[in-house]
């Protein structure tokens, strides 16, 4: 499973990598039984960015996220990541998963979470190598988690709950990362860390992907957003998309 | 006490004392699978509709041990199914298509079994009884053990991520779909080997307790797998050997047993207990 994305380091800011890591979207149609929850989406966003999937309930973020994690299969158009399949590069994606859908009562240690992201690249049977523990420490300490890494997920708060999964996003070495709603729940000071997270990850050449529904902190947490009301309204720079005019017919359409 | 030990040297004894050992640590292994899914209820009506598999084959194929056993999988499949199917085509809760279906299947298979003249039987059925085990029937629990303890330890990574985290084990490209059938078909299968131990109705506090006491014991997932094997086979043999001096029923004495277990680690697990809860 080794390949050369583990020496890979995608170091944002530069115009080459945009360029080489970009997700686009062409026309993809996706629902779950007769009706169509997507319509025709198309887009593309680059690594090294932030983007926010806005829109009401039912207007189709979390089908957009499954679409990407390949948890749903497309009904028609494709999903490219840099010119290919994204369904060729699954060990690029990470999701995570909405705060109230986790057990928080599983009996797992923080370090056993995180181990868990190496799971693609060790496989069933072989033990850890010495370079799969270094990732899984560095992942740790890349999020502050070493002092709470032999702790049971439940004894944690909000905050480290949410990065204990992007720790394991970090030791799966994901260019993607799919979260769901993952402010949800958080108080001022908890969004305020996780979205000076999310904005260190991608400017580490990471492609952030979230679903979000609070409208007023979206231009501050995220710098793409995607307006979608099963078809995609606008989508680029959040200040630009972000338009009383482009939120009344996402959200209020005549 | 005399009698015990001559007791202990006849073949029958010995074999309900490995009967118990195995089954219990099988059973209780298993159990790590039912707790992490958090799914004891639905298993437990599940052991119940076995009970009208059981009457069905016997009605069909006759009192042959094969028809038995084969009758107790296919109920429990058709049963679990079944209510998937009802509760997927209906407004119907899951919950709710299984409790009306698992209970029509038990009261069928009853008067089924009333009709055929084995009153006697349905006691063991319901309650299980283990002296009744043959070779063969040992020689079923102990592949079956070996099949489950094999499976689920060479396939405990991918396991435990798609218990705790099905849409990204998904993502990490494990088959969660097949991995969902398996951990079915290996509780049915395990249902079926501890049916004439306990019986329908107590199979499920073996296919529970063990691994729930561990639950309140320990942090690591795996150890719920061996720590319930053992807790679940020691305990079986410790029920054993309450149970001939007490004259107490010995598929009872098993669940009495490992809901002892539970109630102590319940209230003095170092971590989870009740007292340690309360002295914070």
């Amino acid at each position: 499973m080794v390949s050369e994305h583990h020496d890979h380091i995608c170091w944002g800011g530069g115009h080459h990598h945009h360029t080489r890591h970009q997700l686009e979207l062409q026309k993809v149609t996706a629902g779950y039984t007769n009706e169509p929850v997507l319509h025709d989406i198309s887009f593309t966003a680059g690594c090294g960015s932030t983007l926010a999937l806005i829109g009401p309930n039912g207007a189709g973020k979390s089908t957009l996220l499954n679409a990407l994690a390949g948890l749903l299969p497309i009904w028609s158009g494709a999903i490219l990541w840099n010119n290919s399949a994204l369904a060729e590069h699954r060990h690029e994606i990470a999701y995570l998963p909405q705060r109230s859908e986790v057990n928080w009562q599983f009996p797992i240690t923080v370090r056993q979470l995180v181990e868990m992201g190496r799971y693609p690249a060790v496989g069933a049977w072989e033990a850890m190598r010495p370079h799969d523990k270094e990732i899984v420490e560095k992942a740790l300490c890349t999020l502050g988690l070493q002092d709470l890494q032999h702790r049971q997920i439940g004894a944690l708060s909000g905050g480290q709950q949410q990065r204990c999964f992007l720790a394991r996003a970090l030791a799966q070495e994901a260019h993607i990362l799919l979260l769901d709603e993952p402010f949800t729940g958080l108080d001022v000071p908890g969004t305020e860390a996780l979205s000076q997270i999310l904005r260190s990850l991608a400017a580490e050449g990471r492609l952030v992907i979230a679903s979000h529904h609070d409208l007023a902190s979206a231009p501050q947490i995220f710098d793409q957003a995607l307006l979608l009301r099963k078809q995609l309204i606008a989508c680029g720079p959040a200040q630009e998309v972000l338009t009383p005019e482009n939120l009344k017919r996402t959200f209020n359409p005549a | 006490m005399n009698d015990f030990l001559q007791f202990l040297n006849e073949p029958l004894a010995q074999r309900s004392l490995w009967a118990c050992g195995v089954i219990g640590f099988s059973n209780g292994f298993v159990s790590a699978l039912v707790v992490l899914r958090r799914s004891a209820l639905q298993i437990g009506t599940l052991s119940c509709a076995l009970l009208p598999g059981i009457a069905l084959a016997i009605l069909l194929f006759g009192l042959f041990q094969l028809s038995i056993l084969l009758g107790a999988v296919l109920a429990g499949l058709m049963v679990g199914l079944g209510s998937l199917f009802v509760s997927r085509t209906s407004r119907m809760e899951h919950d709710t298509a299984l409790s009306v279906l698992h209970t029509t299947a038990f009261a069928l298979g009853y008067i089924i079994l009333i009709t055929l003249g084995l009153q006697q039987k349905i006691d063991d059925w319901l309650f299980g009884n283990i002296m009744s085990m043959g070779d063969a029937d040992l020689w079923i629990a102990y592949i079956i053990g070996a099949l489950a303890v094999l499976s689920i330890t060479a396939l405990q990574r991918p396991l435990l991520i798609t218990l705790f985290d099905p849409r990204a084990a998904a993502t990490m490209g494990i088959p969660t779909r097949a991995f969902n059938y398996g951990i079915f078909a290996l509780i049915i299968l395990v249902l079926v080997s501890s049916l004439q131990a306990v019986g329908a109705f107590l199979t499920l506090g073996l296919l529970v307790a063990p691994a729930a006491t561990m639950y309140l014991l320990t942090d690591r997932a795996a150890w719920l797998f061996w720590g319930g094997g053992l807790i679940g086979g020691l305990g079986a043999v410790a029920a054993f050997f309450l149970s001939y001096p007490l004259g107490w029923h010995l598929g009872a004495t098993i669940i009495v047993v490992l809901g002892t277990l539970f109630l102590l680690a319940y209230l003095f697990s170092p971590k989870y207990g009740l007292l340690r809860l309360c002295r914070k």
